[in-house]
């Protein structure tokens, strides 16, 4: 800016305008410069993606096929799928999702409705903050000291405590920033009408903010379902068919994490095609929810 | 909506919804303070079960670079140095991708171009972590042990000064493969708040800047960076405070060895990558088990501040 | 190939249906060390049908186990390093041997192939400490004259996660060299002084594969399924082995197990033909257990695979444990539990 304004407030004679030619060349080439390295930049982004999705394409489609989902994990060798890991993981994803949405909810219309710049409101969101950034690992630290420890074992409770943790924030900092977009005006004339405050919120806000929040708890899932480290010490993994929350229950992560390393190639494989799936579900749902978002506002 | 305006407002139901009012709003305070007290809990159950660590090896405990399971020695020293080493490097690796990005989306890419590739680079903040940790170990590390590393112990490893970086046997894995990897993950965050916060220019500013005949990379160093400074920095700090805590995708290539390497291709170990690595090993109630959730406490109060800062420059952001 | 085929087709047909009847079965739950996690898969697949029981085992590692079958949240536990004789009064558990697993030493040096390059213990544990770095080290070159070795820097890989395997291989290495014993020491994850540490077997394996100059250990049935490059070892007699199944049975073969908890030493055994790397893995049963109809049907699992998994065993490179120990075993079941 500073070359430009010393450039453009020479007037005068020949050899100024041949001077500003020539440092207008420059600085067009350093502008070349540097476009080109951005573009170069995005390109690496791109391939970087690409890599990752072609190499899961390339060693999950080998190991794809319909037993993956009909028959459980079993020893090497042997026919086996991920049957368990996949319904362990659905399972603890959406009951961890479906615990962790009502709080979160709240939690965001407190933010918006009620505490806004008061210094309740203040730190309730700085800490969601950090929770939504937290290393997730710890989350399962915590939840190993205090539903682990204490009750005697791994459990699917476990895990979906864990999820659930990591859900609450994420769905805290979608519903503030949606009913934030909701105007006034709106809020206001509803009022007016004689509605109750809670009505207002529960009737109007939460209606118009809907795609919003949806899209927050569809993330909240893709997120909770590709996590390994907060399960490893909660829910643990189990090789057989269980659907008993009180006993250590599968999941594809950790499943993919203990095949990844085994020495049998069949596991490998399976942990190959167990990637390839959680990939695909967590970026649909990614761009479902994007896709839903920019429909609706 | 139709119940709503169907509800007469008359005395009695006012009294009713204004207790209902209290109940609702109360619920929402509560659910409030229940975060609050989730975070209070995780930092105060990590504290206390790291407690015997502290009492064992006093505060030596953070700085000692011993880990010694079988003479049950343990120091955080190696961890730390390792967690904060890929962290910086991650994002000296990623900052400039990320700017790049960010750059072009905002002021170089055709518009109908802008959606797509902004959707494209985020989705790879949506790639689970492990994933990233297998991608890394069998594309990257192999990569890297058979082209990238050899070329470049063999060119900078004898170099005076900086030699020492580069030196030791091409492994693959290690701390600058780790820093790779946890820069890719950490390039979409600090990418999307560089883009939000430069859209936020106002588009005066810039444009009485291209009137006077100002090149793009002018009005981005002339009027955006100054603008969205300390934004820009809270993004960058986002990006590191992701990526001291990442763990899944560090196990696979980190190399975890308990000593501190000054080679960059040298193994080392992150906190999170030895507490995922070394917990199934651990005894209830052993010294080691107390050491790694310590450990948690530590990485907990690293996260903290770094988080902390992050979302105190970018405030200035949500009040634009 | 062809045997890897075989054992496919052989145990598809053992394989159940998923959701098969499972009404009349009686469950048993176990959890610890992951060397032995696909057998105990294996046989829990092969007995369901005879026996009636479902076994699930939880692959949490050996430390893990020994938690929960302390705090009884387990039927049984699974570890590869013994318990010895107080602990094991202390806590009220019966110890007994299931299965053997060896392991070799994988490398990755241009112009050598399988089984060619000679190693001793002592040599190892110097590679491991980081004592030997280059390839064409005058000691590696003494033992093999007809041997062309570049001059290669060494690269030891380990396990980064705390394993089993890791303690069979530091057991060994401490075995022989008191120099290891004393830096280093025995356990399921250690401080080793030089090299990198990979995840799992395959970690280990994939970085041998990447880095020219490499070593690693891995259990022998990825060696073989991997077709790895192994290496001679030399034994306790000064005799240089190759990794295959008889030295393993004659390691095997030349073990005292009359030791308490049966914690018998099988590393670096005396014998002539005898592979110096060869370790049992130990289940763990509460001696008063909360549940008896529970524990005698780990019992009774067990004594399944004692007399019909060994074939199993030995398809998945385990090496299956002399009859005679089997009956120990059993003598010691009835010895604490009545027949």
């Amino acid at each position: 800016m500073s070359l430009a304004l010393s450039s453009m407030s020479h007037p005068g004679p020949r050899k100024d305008v041949a001077t500003a030619a020539r440092l207008g060349a420059s600085r067009k080439r350093t502008d070349r410069i540097i476009r080109t390295l951005c573009l170069a930049a995005t390109i690496i982004g791109l391939v970087l993606l690409a890599s990752i999705l072609i190499t899961l394409f390339y060693r999950g489609f080998e190991a794809m096929s319909l037993r993956v989902f009909t028959h459980v994990t079993a020893a090497p060798g042997s026919e086996g799928g991920l049957l368990n890991a996949i319904v362990g993981s659905l399972i603890q994803s959406l009951i961890g999702t479906a615990i962790g949405t009502p709080i979160g909810m709240l939690v965001g219309t407190y933010l918006a409705e009620y505490a806004k710049d008061s210094w309740l409101g203040n730190a309730v969101r700085f800490v969601s903050d950090i929770l939504l950034s937290a290393p997730s690992i710890l989350i399962g630290l915590f939840v190993y000291q205090i539903l682990v420890l204490p009750f005697g074992g791994f459990s699917g409770w476990a895990g979906i405590a864990a999820l659930a943790i990591i859900v609450i924030p994420i769905v805290v900092r979608t519903t503030e920033d949606m009913l934030q977009l909701i105007p006034n005006t709106l809020r206001e004339a509803v009022v007016g009408l004689g509605a109750p405050k809670w009505k207002m919120i529960v009737l109007i806000c939460w209606r118009a903010a809907i795609a919003g929040i949806i899209t927050g708890i569809l993330l909240a899932v893709a997120r909770v379902a590709g996590e390994t480290a907060p399960l490893l010490f909660t829910s643990l993994g189990n090789n057989a068919w269980s659907t008993d929350l009180s006993k250590p229950m599968s999941s594809l992560p950790v499943t993919i994490y203990a095949f990844a390393g085994s020495p049998f190639e069949d596991w490998i494989a399976l942990a190959w095609a167990g990637a390839l799936l959680i990939t695909l579900g967590v970026l649909s749902l990614n761009i479902l929810a994007r896709t839903l978002l920019r429909s609706r506002i | 909506m139709a119940s709503v305006s169907a509800t007469p407002p008359r005395a009695a139901s006012r009294r009713g919804s204004s207790l209902g009012d209290k109940v609702f709003a109360l619920v929402c305070q509560a659910a409030g303070i229940f975060v609050l007290i989730l975070l209070g809990a995780l930092i105060i159950e990590l504290l206390i079960a790291g407690l015997p660590a502290f009492r064992a090896f006093g505060l030596a405990f953070v700085t000692s670079t011993d880990w010694d399971p079988v003479k049950e020695l343990f120091g955080a020293g190696v961890s730390i140095y390792g967690t904060i080493v890929t962290a910086i490097l991650a994002i000296i690796l990623a900052v400039p991708l990320a700017f790049g990005v960010a750059f072009f989306l905002t002021e170089l890419a055709p518009p109908w171009m802008r959606r797509p590739v902004g959707t494209a680079v985020e989705l790879l903040a949506a790639v689970p972590s492990i994933i990233y940790g297998m991608w890394g170990f069998f594309v990257i590390a192999p990569a890297f042990a058979q082209h990238v590393q050899p070329f470049i112990i063999d060119t900078f490893g004898e170099l005076p000064l900086i030699g020492f970086l580069f030196q030791g046997p091409p492994f693959g894995t290690g701390l600058f493969t780790a820093a790779f990897i946890l820069a890719i993950m950490v390039l979409p965050f600090i990418a999307a708040t560089m883009r939000d916060v430069f859209e936020q220019v106002p588009p005066v500013y810039k444009e009485s800047a291209y009137g006077l005949g100002a090149t793009n990379w002018e009005v981005m160093k002339g009027v955006v960076i100054p603008y969205t400074r300390i934004s820009v920095v809270g993004g960058i700090m986002l990006g590191l405070g992701r990526a001291l805590g990442e763990t899944m995708a560090v196990t696979f290539v980190i190399g975890n060895a308990n000593r501190i390497s000054t080679s960059l291709f040298g193994p080392g170990n992150t906190i999170a990558s030895l507490v995922a690595l070394e917990f199934g090993e651990s005894e209830i109630g052993s010294l080691k088990l107390a050491s790694l959730l310590a450990l948690g406490f530590i990485l907990f109060v690293l996260s903290f501040v770094v988080l902390a800062t992050s979302r105190y420059l970018l405030r200035s952001r949500l009040k634009v | 190939m062809n045997r890897r085929s075989l054992l496919l087709g052989a145990s598809a047909a053992l394989t159940l249906p998923v959701f098969g009847a499972k009404a009349q079965t009686a469950q048993i739950t176990g959890a610890g060390a992951t060397f032995p996690n696909p057998i105990y898969q294996k046989w829990a697949e092969a007995a369901r049908t005879p026996t009636g029981i479902q076994v699930n085992y939880q692959s949490v590692g050996s430390g893990a186990g020994i938690n929960q079958i302390r705090n009884r949240t387990v039927d049984f536990g699974g570890t590869d390093a013994p318990l010895n004789a107080q602990q094991l009064t202390e806590a009220n558990l019966l110890q007994f041997p299931t299965v053997m697993g060896s392991l070799v030493a994988i490398v990755n040096i241009p112009g050598i192939a399988e089984d060619q390059l000679r190693l001793t213990g002592p040599l190892l544990a110097d590679i491991y400490l980081g004592k030997i770095t280059r390839w064409n080290d005058a000691q590696i070159v003494a033992l093999n004259p007809g041997l062309s070795l570049p001059n290669l820097t060494i690269a030891p890989a380990y396990r980064a996660d705390g394993s089993g395997t890791t303690f069979v291989w530091v057991s060994y290495l401490s075995a022989v060299s008191p120099e290891f014993k004393e830096k280093v020491g025995v356990g399921t994850s250690v401080r080793f002084p030089a090299g990198t540490g990979a995840r799992g077997n395959e970690g280990v394996a994939g970085t041998v594969r990447n880095v020219r100059g490499a070593i690693g250990y891995v259990e022998n049935a990825y060696a073989i399924t991997n077709k790895l490059v192994t290496t001679q070892i030399r034994n306790n007699a000064g005799n240089f082995v190759k990794p295959e199944h008889k030295s393993f049975m004659a390691a095997a073969s030349a073990a005292d197990w009359s030791v308490p908890g049966f914690a018998a030493n099988v590393i670096d055994q005396a014998g002539p033909e005898s592979w110096p790397i060869v370790a049992p893995t130990f289940i763990l049963l509460p001696t008063n257990p909360t549940d008896a109809a529970r524990s005698a049907n780990v019992r009774r699992f067990f004594d399944w695979a004692f007399t019909n998994g060994s074939q199993l065993a030995a398809e998945l490179e385990y090496i299956p444990l002399p009859e005679s120990v089997h009956n120990a075993v059993r003598a010691a079941w009835r010895q604490s539990f009545g027949a």
